[in-house]
């Protein structure tokens, strides 16, 4: 695979949230504004990034040799928080501005599930270490492009009429149904159109 | 089989513990120095993050005073004159002029059953998309539109709904915070002393004559209540009676003389006449 069509199949066609229904708790929980939803994604988009390069480095450098390749779940979960701990002290100590923006919504991604993915499916694709980060990076774009048309949706839906059981939540859910089947118009026939 | 199992172990062990051993280093390394009394002062703030002191939350005004970027020690309201003394011990500063505790009320009973009405609304269920619309639905432009906006917007659900389609603010779980004055659009929201006793419930500055027509409890601006309490603090301008509520003198009489009974006790829920 060209890096493009990484670019294009984890941002469009297998997009995490509306395609793949991975990290739907902060997709649901911080689309409430449009702020909080730009501060998730970046947050999203660096973490995975991340994730999936230092993922890669563990399970070719660490889990292949040694022949344990079967426990990279756990590892991976292992180094993800670790690693999501470490970033969040390294930039709390030389970018407060950075911390105060990213703060609250970094340990909230510690353990996603959408980061989990990344990583796992880096390694099922067998990419090697700059396709795992482009992946990642994709994956991480995508999330905040779903997440950020969500915000925006529900800040009109705010104050919309909305019949009384479907308040909150409940609506959300349905228009996130609505975007992911919009999202189906994005199938692998459109990359082989794109880049042959 | 045996090796394998334990070989997995120790690796995914070691891994662990070299994680683990690493993020130790690192928050010695890292730490990052912290004024000690942003903690205390989170902890004597009332913490209903409300943001009536202008501040994100409780967390940024603590953060704010200790930082000494914030001076004025009394921003906030929902903690009163405590919370005040507290954070200036703490500051080591003396503690600054206490302002009384206030609470916000709805002046305006004019609901369904008492209220003539313009048109009817079906639009978008709130009281500025309401009131972008010839100032309201009711012919009385002055007060509550009763779409509940403010509701909306109160951090401690201290306002309710009435049986005639009105609010009313509880004052007993009211903590000052001014959003309820802020989004609404009539300006029928007003401060008041909590230990007030009376409220003149009308915001309307029409004359007489044209409040009698549209509203049952309107205000008509007749100075009965300023002639029955003379030293209740009445004080009628613009056909609309307000309190002083400086004045200590009794206001019941005035309140029971009141021909269009607008001036009611504020009680922490409204009663059926």
């Amino acid at each position: 695979m060209t890096y493009i069509a990484i670019i294009i199949t984890f941002v469009l066609i297998e997009n995490f949230i509306l395609t793949q229904f991975l990290g739907l708790c902060p997709f649901i929980g911080v689309s409430r504004n449009i702020d909080s939803a730009v501060g998730m994604g970046f947050a999203v988009i660096f973490v995975m990034s991340m994730a999936s390069l230092t993922t890669w480095a563990v399970y070719n450098l660490i889990l292949l040799p040694l022949g344990i390749a079967y426990l990279q779940t756990i590892t991976f979960i292992l180094v993800i928080a670790t690693l999501v701990q470490f970033v969040e002290m390294i930039i709390q100590k030389t970018s407060p501005p950075l911390y105060k923006a990213l703060g609250i919504y970094l340990p909230l991604i510690t353990t996603n599930c959408a980061v989990m993915g990344i990583a796992l499916i880096a390694v099922r694709k067998e990419f090697n270490a700059f396709e795992s980060f482009v992946a990642g990076f994709a994956a991480g774009v995508g999330f905040l492009l779903a997440i950020l048309v969500m915000a925006s949706l529900r800040e009109k839906l705010d104050s919309e009429w909305v019949p009384k059981p479907f308040k909150g939540i409940p609506i959300a859910f349905v228009t996130a149904g609505l975007m992911a089947l919009a999202f189906m118009a994005f199938d692998k026939a459109l990359l082989k159109n794109l880049i042959g | 089989m045996l090796v394998q199992v334990i070989s997995a172990v120790i690796s995914v062990a070691g891994l662990g513990l070299l994680m683990g051993v690493g993020l130790a280093v690192a928050s010695k390394f890292l730490a990052v120095q912290k004024d000690e009394r942003i903690a205390v002062l989170e902890v004597e703030l009332p913490g209903l993050n409300c943001g009536a002191c202008g501040y994100a939350g409780c967390a940024s005004y603590a953060e704010a005073i200790a930082g000494k970027e914030e001076e004025n020690l009394t921003l906030c309201t929902p903690g009163g004159p405590d919370v005040v003394l507290k954070i200036s011990e703490i500051m080591g500063v003396e503690a600054a002029a206490i302002a009384e505790k206030r609470v916000i009320q709805v002046h305006c009973t004019g609901g369904r059953d008492k209220a003539e009405y313009e048109f009817t609304y079906s639009g978008i269920r709130d009281c500025n998309a309401l009131y972008a619309l010839y100032g309201g639905d009711k012919k009385c432009k002055h007060g509550c539109l009763g779409l509940g906006s403010c509701i909306r917007v109160c951090p401690v659900n201290a306002i309710s709904c009435t049986e005639n389609g009105l609010v009313w603010v509880n004052k007993e779980l009211c903590i000052a915070c001014g959003k309820c004055i802020e989004v609404c659009p009539t300006g029928v929201m007003r401060w008041l002393p909590f230990n007030s006793d009376y409220l003149v419930a009308c915001n309307s500055t029409d004359k007489g004559g044209v409040v009698r027509r549209i509203c049952k409890v309107g205000c008509t601006g007749c100075k009965i209540c300023e002639k029955k309490s003379p030293d209740g603090g009445y004080k009628v301008e613009n056909f609309l009676s307000r309190i002083d509520y400086q004045a200590e003198g009794e206001r019941e009489s005035g309140a029971v003389a009141c021909p269009t009974k607008c001036i009611r006790r504020n009680d922490t829920e409204i009663k059926k006449r």
